[in-house]
This record gives C-alpha cells, sequence and structure tokens, in this order.
C-alpha cells in the first residue's frame, strides 16, 4: 500500500450491511449459545454503548432490549441526559441505578483519595483529579503515568505517579467498572436476559477494560469495528447528534478525562489508523504523511500497540486450568 | 555484589518467580515480556530506594531501563554523578 491508497478511506464501511450482518450474528448467538430473552446494555451516553444498544433493538426489537444508567459522584453532568435521550429514541426501557452508595461503601472514593494524597498531601474536598499518560515522542520511552490535580482554586499540577499510589487509584477506581457489572448482571439475571459489552476494536485489541468489569459480557457486538466505523454506525442507526459529537472520555475521573490522555497514545483517528495500519502491515513511512506525524512516531506508536497486547493478553484469558477438564 | 547482579537478582526474584529462564544481562524485558510497564514503575521504585537516586521523566527510556546491563549502567552513571556534584 503507497501514502496514494492508504487514506481514512480505509475504514470506511457499508453501515446498512454491517448492520445486517451484526443483527443477524447477535440473533443467531442468542439463540443457540446464550439462549436468553434479551440483552441488557449500559447506556454511558458515550457512541459506543449508544450504538451497541441501536444494533440490539435492531437485532431483537426494543421490549427485548433494557438500559441501564449507572451514574456516580464523578460521572459528567450531561451522562443521564444522553443516555435518556438515546433510551427515548429507540424505545428502550431503562433503570437508572445511582452507584454512588455502592462504591461509598467498599470505600472506592476514601481508598482512591487516600492514594492521591500519597503524592499530593493537601488533596482533599473541593479538589479533583485524574491520571495521564506521557505523550508519544520521537524518542522510545516507557509509558509513564502522571496525577494531574486540580484544587479549590482551579490551579492544576502534575506528578508523576510512584508504583504503589498508582496501583491503588486504578484498583479503586476499578471497583466502578465492576460495581456496574454487578448490577448489569442483576438485571440480565431478573429478566433472564444476557449482558451486552460495549469495546470497540481499539478498546478490545489494547486491553482497555476492566476485568471482571466492562470486560465482562456474553455479546460484544462492536468488538471488531475501529471506532472511526462505530460513529459511522451510530449515524447511519440515527444516535442522537449530541452522542456523536461529543468527544470519547473515560467517565471515570473527577477530573475530565479523554481516552487518548489515559490510555491510547493518539486520538481515536489516528490511533484507528495506526492500528489499521499495523493490522495490514502498511509501512510507518506510508502511515505517518497521511496522519501528520513523523515514521518514528508511527514506529513508536506500532511498537506501543504490540507492548499493549503483549501486557493487556491476561486480561482476555479466562481462569487457567492445571489440566483439561472434562468435555470442555 | 556487584549492581548487574543485584539487578539481575531482583528481575528474577520479582519478574521471574525465582526462575531465571534463560535471562541474560542483555534480554531485553520489553520485548521478551518480562517486565510490562507496571513492571518498570516497580524497578524504578527498587532503584530509588536501593541506590538513593532520582530518576527523571525523560530518563524512563528502554535505552536506561530495559536489559539488566543497561540498567546497571543507568544506575552506576547516576551514582557517579551524585558523587562527583557531592
Amino acid at each position: 500500500m503507497t501514502t496514494a491508497t492508504f487514506s481514512p478511506e480505509v475504514l470506511r464501511l457499508d453501515p446498512e450491511r454491517e448492520a445486517e450482518r451484526i443483527c443477524a450474528r447477535i440473533r443467531e448467538l442468542m439463540r443457540r449459545e446464550v439462549k436468553r430473552g434479551g440483552m441488557v446494555v449500559a447506556l454511558s451516553g458515550g457512541i459506543d454503548s449508544s450504538v451497541t444498544a441501536a444494533l440490539a433493538v435492531r437485532a431483537l426489537g426494543a421490549r427485548r432490549v433494557v438500559g441501564l444508567e449507572m451514574p456516580e459522584r464523578h460521572s459528567a453532568p450531561e451522562t443521564l441526559a444522553l443516555s435518556g435521550k438515546l433510551a427515548a429514541t429507540f424505545g428502550i426501557t431503562t433503570c437508572v441505578e445511582d452507584i454512588s452508595g455502592i462504591l461509598h461503601a467498599v470505600g472506592c472514593y476514601e481508598k482512591y483519595d487516600q492514594a492521591v494524597r500519597q503524592v499530593v498531601p493537601g488533596y482533599g474536598p473541593g479538589w479533583s483529579s485524574k491520571i495521564v499518560i506521557s505523550a508519544v515522542t520521537d524518542k522510545p520511552r516507557f509509558t509513564t503515568f502522571f496525577l494531574v490535580t486540580q484544587d479549590e482554586k482551579g490551579e492544576q499540577r502534575t506528578v508523576r505517579l510512584p508504583l504503589e499510589p498508582y496501583l491503588q487509584i486504578v484498583a479503586a477506581t476499578n471497583f466502578k467498572q465492576r460495581v456496574r457489572k454487578m448490577l448489569e448482571y442483576y438485571h440480565a439475571d431478573r429478566l433472564n436476559f444476557a449482558v451486552a459489552g460495549t469495546p470497540n476494536r481499539l478498546e478490545y485489541d489494547q486491553g482497555f477494560f476492566v476485568k471482571l468489569g466492562d470486560g465482562a459480557a456474553d455479546l460484544k457486538p462492536i468488538a471488531h469495528l475501529y471506532k472511526s466505523q462505530v460513529y459511522q454506525m451510530a449515524e447511519y442507526l440515527g444516535v442522537p447528534e449530541e452522542i456523536r459529537r461529543r468527544a470519547p472520555t473515560t467517565d471515570t475521573y473527577s477530573l475530565a478525562q479523554g481516552q487518548d490522555e489515559f490510555y491510547f497514545s493518539l486520538p481515536y483517528r489516528q490511533m484507528d489508523l495506526c492500528l489499521w495500519g499495523k493490522n495490514h502491515g502498511v509501512a510507518a513511512e506510508t502511515v505517518a504523511p497521511v496522519l501528520g506525524l513523523t515514521p518514528d512516531q508511527v514506529r513508536m506508536v506500532y511498537e506501543d500497540i504490540e507492548t499493549k497486547r503483549r501486557t493487556t493478553r491476561y486480561l482476555h484469558l479466562p481462569p487457567l486450568l492445571m489440566e483439561e477438564v472434562g468435555w470442555l | 555484589m556487584s549492581v548487574a547482579e543485584e539487578i539481575r537478582n531482583f528481575v528474577v526474584d520479582n519478574f521471574l518467580f525465582g526462575d531465571e529462564a534463560g535471562l541474560t544481562d542483555d534480554s531485553s524485558f520489553i520485548r521478551e515480556g518480562i517486565v510490562d510497564s507496571t513492571g518498570i514503575l516497580q524497578l524504578v521504585s527498587y532503584l530509588q530506594e536501593r541506590y538513593q537516586i532520582a530518576v527523571d521523566d525523560e530518563e524512563l527510556t528502554p535505552e536506561n531501563l530495559d536489559s539488566v546491563r543497561r540498567v546497571a549502567v543507568f544506575v552506576e552513571m547516576k551514582r557517579g554523578r551524585a558523587a562527583a556534584g557531592a
């Protein structure tokens, strides 16, 4: 492939055909494997959960889909309005479960704050924070995690996170995804429904999910779609424009955080093309000018993709057995 | 015990569960899947504590930290600088 033929168009799909294909597959899996009467989809107000819900409705009918809205103390204020609009658009019944109380009870917020205070002793009420990663540069370097805090006056500071507070911060925030999944399965069990997972290809491939949290599901209808393709599907399926225009966010930390700040080395459009390029053996020299990067930077991203695949492989693994058991 | 031997012992103890498994002083921690980015944080914490050195953000590179030999050279360089500055 040459620079002349490599462009964002490589990610263009026929959304009508793809929707048909996914819906047929959902029905087949529900009938043959899952054997449950419908699907629970956690709605975050983001593009992935919206497209997953829209596909579920198209595949199974609105009465067989329940949307769960699970805000917590640090959720973006617009989240509920957006997920509500999505549910109204597709005629989905929803349940709202504010998970702040559960998170408080398990010590999520307290453990998080305690970890942050190890590096920023003054951190307390009125402050907010997030984790960001080091940017891609021309020079190879290890991914480094930084804590950004903002005090009551709006003043921000950034500090590199040592191992222990970093691990505790991530462990504490992982409660959010796991509590949500617990509630998804509660509603799935009471309805005899299945649970839909909502990762796109970037997230699934690169291990951007919490094991037994948002990584857990019975079906993952869009895990094969690049994020740019999820947006194409959203437009075709009629997902409200406010959701399609919203920048991807983790909606996990008290300071607003983009996915590219926390996990991916580049914004999703560039990341998609790098992932596609790597998957199809496209040379860094070909990809670089299309993305406005240097070939060395693209090589860094290719390397980062490989490293993330290797280091997050265990997230995809089922529990490992000492030997094969029975007919499974 | 030399710095290289100490680093090697740390890596074998913490990342290889005591099995050297073909680890050489030039084995790439990352490429050979011995240490991931969290492991690098763990290694850096060890270096800072054991050798009383500060590791700057821009020093967190494979060039400095991606094998037993590279880490040992890096530590010696940092200690040499600290001694020269003292």
